[in-house]
């Protein structure tokens, strides 16, 4: 279908220390045990789009990425890992594997969603109104633990406030307008034309953009190009994007030019009667109506797909959001996670050895190897490979991931504690994030913190 | 209905061997006909048909394709071979062209002979060990992406397809040494055995994913051998099924599939156990709208609100579909075209990057693949939206010139012919008849006229203003009407203009007609007694003008032209989003109807299309001059051969 895929995979998020480490970067993070970016590959292979570009931030966690991902698809997909400077922002990624995009149209998916929105809709809508742009829109997703403690965390670990004022005409199906919540202070700025021009504008809070965006090529590189500034696809490229829809610099279409302009006269000329009859067949757009009342402006459409509330979708990108995604994997959404759940709601591996008197309750996983001990407690928890648990543990609504060790009588309630980390006896964690290989001492109660070293 | 029919009836063997046998007699839809032979063994006819029927011998094309990797030699071969055969007939030139083969790679020429050992060479590979041979013609493809910044970390090994098709051609030499009269009879055993073996070699392929593209890079040998490995046991099925002199033949559509292909001449959406057959076969999911209106039952009406989403989230997945004719479906199926002419030009165009794009599968013959691959791509766009009868015309128009293609041409000078005829089809019939049209009718337009149309016809569209540049005075009244309120687009380009207009709304028909000189209406077919098949509301227009004695001129392209006669509007018609007259979009104030929608006594009818007895029309300007209406006949008889050929 002439699309080229690009996944923005990341690199270190500073968002999300101290789960990101030097050995895992954002695209490797566990999810039920398996790799963030692993959910992507699959959502685009089940779509058919096997011939991939992953952008990774940093030649180190590039490395790592390209591993994991030979390891793990070699033999389904086509996948070609391109390494960017770090901090070049979304856009500079871009920039940097400009040359490499060579399709009429490029599908833009972030590294770090958990979705089943079959991203073909973004594509298709993207095509039935030749856009420049189109952005995938969703329903901002109820964050936070619904029905459990941890609440006391929150504030720590709130998402950082991603809710974002878009603005659309209608028929719900262009864009003209986005901003980002966190930047409106108390007045915003609308364009006045694009208001006048669309007649009616929707201001709406409940849509989130999805970070996954259908760009023509020719515009895309053109606005890389031109503004070497912009640094981030979602809040410079794409408002500018927005912004200049109706006086647009960038040669997104040639038909749309000629059309009106000069054309009527000569009547002779078969093209551009042939190009009227269409435009004409057509319900215009307030983008023609615009165009054709302005002599010599050109204009872009910038589309949005709405995704369907029924939909899952959840960006990993903070702690909160890791472990509302952990959870809803193995919970609520669990036709993503792509195991089979046993009767109780649950995946225990066969290889994981519990101890006597230990429950596991329903939504828990429990990874391939691992110990628990006796009069254990599980509940609403992933725990990774070959951890070890000693008796006496509560774990609740937590994420434990591979080779950690968890000693006699702790008790973990919303935390994250990273591989091999360990928690030596009567350890209790709420609402904690544990860093990779850190050692917690005996005894110690904690609340609400970081353990990471210096 | 023809226009309808045509599309289905390639699937169709038993109408095609109709077509065949009665090819000699003369008779004004030759031209149909002539085609339908050739697209019957296109879509791989089953034993039966094809002892009784000479084109039926030759290999269907399908199947079992040899391992032929660069096609470009692969032609300038198979044409030299038809050269010499072509005499016979065309339909067995790719026959005599197989029987050929084991001679020149013992003796003819060297390109020949390099391609018969490349078959023998890699066939027992491929069937002892899959992999290696694989690996080695992987390997000189490896290098399609430039290296520079990305790093391949994982790639698609060969398609299993392609190992399957290295022993296939085993297969299919065998077959030539072993049976000697190919047109040997088979037993119903013998064609069920074969037809079995297909069956399983089919399922095998597709289940390792015969989906994936091929020649993306290099593939690991470990690996290609695991996945050619399920194809080996069903060919060597093949082998022993084959190899017992039987008349090697297409699995194809079964017995069973072709009952179900075979649809009645239009469907009939009351005929409950035909729609769920229909149903299966369609790329669209439809959901049948639950309270219509009894009189048209017959018409398909779907849920207007589920289509488009699916459809959209099935963009990737359909994989055969060109992105040009699918965006065009998208288009049909969200309203965003509509109007008969454009429709056509759309189809046509996106029709023209299809051939643009296209390249003859291995051992296929362009000519029927292609038309079969627009078959299909028409059956898709009914799932849009029904056709037109325009584009009924166009499609016949494309998939004519398709069959008429002289074998002797190549493939890319195939391509631009057909795309220059395309391309003249839109020019002449469309644009062009549209001038010739404007020419006529701009001598009926006199100082002082108050014209009045209806909706928005391309057609008047491009008479007005032309009148216009030609300094005629003159007044237009634009009669609209509820759903799609075309009339005001129209309007806003006539004022742009500097026309002087009149608007109203249908309603007011009677009222305004005191006034007015002359109507022009345009149209979306006229038939052969002179009814007119156009835009709901037209009746009614010309049925008030002729009340009023105002001389009702309707303006219509030839191509548009049908030979099918209709007294009423309701055997054949379309119906629209019921939501679309129930609702008011932007006026939630007056949606009185809300919460009403699922009401079972409650129908909504919202018909496209009305039949205007010739009776109410004085003069029909077409691109043959003005005529009558009870001249469309001789219009039709007289040029519509001529139409299809251009």
């Amino acid at each position: 279908m002439d699309f080229q895929v690009v996944i923005l995979a990341g690199g270190f998020s500073s968002n999300l220390v101290p789960l990101v480490s030097k050995e895992v970067p954002k695209a490797l993070l566990p999810v039920a045990n398996r790799p963030v970016l692993s959910y992507v590959l699959d959502l685009l292979e089940s779509n058919n789009l096997k011939d991939l570009i992953v952008v990774v931030e940093g030649e180190d966690a590039a490395l790592k990425v390209g591993g994991w991902i030979s390891s793990a698809c070699v033999d389904r997909l086509h996948v070609e890992v391109a390494a960017v400077a770090e901090n070049v922002g979304t856009a500079g990624a871009l920039r940097a594997i400009a040359h490499h995009l060579t399709a009429n149209d490029i599908l833009i998916v972030s590294g770090d969603i958990v979705s089943d929105i079959p991203p073909g809709a973004v594509a298709a809508t993207h095509r039935r109104h030749d856009a420049a742009v189109t952005v995938m829109l969703c329903a901002q997703p109820v964050s936070g633990p619904s029905e459990s403690g941890g609440s006391g965390g929150k504030d720590k670990t709130k998402k950082p406030a991603c809710e974002d004022i878009v603005g659309l005409d209608s028929w719900k199906q262009f864009l003209l307008y986005i901003a980002k919540g966190t930047e409106i202070k108390k007045d915003t700025r609308v364009n006045k034309s694009i208001l006048c021009a669309a007649g009616k504008m929707e201001l709406r809070s409940d849509l989130m953009d999805s970070h996954i965006y259908a760009f023509k090529r020719s515009v895309l590189q053109e606005v890389l190009d031109q503004k070497p500034a912009f640094r981030s696809l979602k809040q410079d490229v794409l408002p500018y994007l927005v912004r200049t829809q109706l006086r647009s610099d960038v040669s997104s279409d040639q038909n749309n030019v000629e059309e009106n302009g000069n054309g009527k006269n000569n009547m002779q000329n078969n093209e551009v009667v042939l190009s009227q009859v269409l435009s004409n067949a057509s319900l215009p757009s307030f983008h023609q109506v615009y165009e054709s009342g302005l002599d010599s402006r050109k204009t872009h459409k910038c589309c949005v797909y709405i995704a369907d509330e029924s939909k899952y979708f959840v960006r990993l990108n903070s702690i909160q959001a890791f472990m509302d995604v952990n959870r809803d994997v193995i919970g609520d959404a669990n036709h993503l996670s792509g195991y089979s759940f046993s009767a109780h709601h649950n995946i225990v591996h066969p290889s994981a050895e519990l101890g006597s008197k230990t429950t596991v309750g329903p939504h828990c996983m429990l990874g391939e190897g691992s110990q628990v001990g006796d009069k254990c407690s599980v509940k609403r928890s992933v725990i990774g490979r070959h951890c070890r648990i000693g008796s006496n543990v509560k774990i609740v609504n937590s994420v434990v991931m591979d080779h950690a060790t968890i000693g006699d009588g702790c008790s973990i309630q919303g935390s994250v504690i990273c591989s091999n980390a360990q928690l030596q006896e009567r350890v209790t964690l709420r609402d904690c994030q544990v860093e990779a290989g850190y050692i917690v001492c005996a005894g110690g109660e904690h609340k609400g913190e970081t353990f990471a070293r210096k | 209905m023809e226009s309808r029919r045509n599309p289905r009836a390639v699937v169709d063997p038993k109408v095609r061997q109709v077509g065949f046998f009665t090819s000699s007699q003369p008779d004004s839809s030759s031209t149909q006909q002539q085609t339908e032979p050739i697209s019957a063994s296109a879509s791989a006819s089953s034993p039966p048909v094809s002892t009784i029927s000479p084109s039926g011998n030759s290999l269907s094309p399908v199947m079992i394709p040899p391992p032929r990797l660069n096609s470009s030699d692969t032609f300038p071969l198979r044409n030299a071979a038809a050269g010499a055969t072509s005499a016979v007939s065309p339909s067995s030139f790719s026959y005599s062209n197989r029987r050929d083969f084991p001679d020149g790679s013992t003796t003819a020429s060297p390109g020949r002979h390099s391609r018969g050992s490349f078959v023998k060479s890699s066939a027992p590979v491929a069937s002892s060990l899959p992999g290696i041979g694989m690996d080695s013609m992987a390997a000189a493809k490896s290098s399609s992406v430039p290296a520079s910044g990305l790093t391949t970390v994982s790639v698609v090994t060969m398609p299993p397809g392609l190992a399957e098709n290295a022993s296939g051609m085993e297969v299919q030499s065998d077959q030539k040494k072993n049976s000697k009269s190919l047109k040997e009879k088979t037993t119903k055993a013998e064609r069920r055995a074969i037809q079995e073996a297909q069956r399983a070699a089919k399922a095998a392929a597709k289940a390792d994913g015969g989906k994936v593209p091929p020649g993306t890079s290099a593939s690991l040998a470990s690996t290609s051998v695991k996945v050619a490995k399920p194809a080996k046991p069903s060919t060597q099925k093949n082998e022993v099924a084959v190899s017992a002199g039987v008349t090697e033949k297409k699995g194809g559509p079964s017995e069973k599939d072709r009952k179900k292909d075979a649809p009645h001449p239009r469907m009939q959406y009351d005929d409950e156990s035909r729609v769920v057959k229909a149903k299966r076969r369609a790329v669209v999911k439809q959901t049948e709208a639950k309270n219509r209106v009894e009189l048209f039952r017959h018409l398909p009406q779907y849920e207007h609100g589920t289509q488009l989403p699916d459809l959209e989230a099935k963009f990737f997945q359909l994989d055969p579909m060109h992105p040009a004719v699918y965006k065009v479906g998208l288009q049909y199926l969200s309203g965003d075209i509509s109007g008969g002419n454009a429709r056509c030009i759309a189809m046509l165009q996106a029709f023209q990057d299809v051939i643009k794009d296209y390249s003859t599968p291995p051992e296929k013959n362009l000519n029927r693949d292609m038309t079969s691959k627009i078959s299909s791509y028409v059956s898709f766009l009914i799932e849009c939206r029904p056709l037109s009868i325009s584009m009924g015309n166009a499609i016949r128009f494309v998939k004519n010139r398709i069959a008429k293609l002289p074998i002797t041409l190549s493939e890319s000078e195939a391509k631009a012919a057909l795309q220059s005829d395309i391309e003249r089809f839109i020019n002449d019939k469309i644009i062009g008849a549209d001038m010739v049209i404007v020419k006529h009718a701009v001598t009926k337009i006199r100082d002082g006229d108050v014209l009045l149309t209806y909706g928005s016809p391309t057609a008047v569209e491009m008479i007005l203003l032309h009148a216009h540049e030609l300094k005629k005075k003159f007044r237009v009244l634009v009669v609209d009407s509820r759903p799609k309120l075309e009339g005001q687009l129209l309007l806003r380009r006539l004022i742009k203009r500097g026309i002087s207009c009149t608007y109203t709304h249908i309603n007011a028909i009677s009222y305004i007609m005191h006034e007015v000189t002359k109507v022009f209406l345009g149209a979306s077919s006229v038939l052969s007694n002179g009814t007119v098949y156009s835009r709901v509301g037209t009746a009614c227009v010309a049925m008030v003008a002729s009340a009023f004695r105002v001389p009702v001129l309707l303006c219509c392209e030839a191509y548009k032209f049908h030979e099918r006669v209709q007294l009423d509007s309701i055997c054949s018609n379309e119906l629209g989003d019921p939501n679309a007259i129930s609702k008011v979009h932007g006026r939630e104030d007056i949606n009185y109807l809300d919460g009403l929608t699922n009401n079972a006594n409650l129908q909504f009818l919202n018909l496209m299309y009305d039949a205007t007895p010739s009776d109410y029309i004085s003069m029909i300007i077409t691109d043959y001059g003005m005529v009558p209406p009870t001249s469309v006949p001789v219009i039709v008889r007289e040029y519509q051969k001529e139409h299809l050929l251009v």
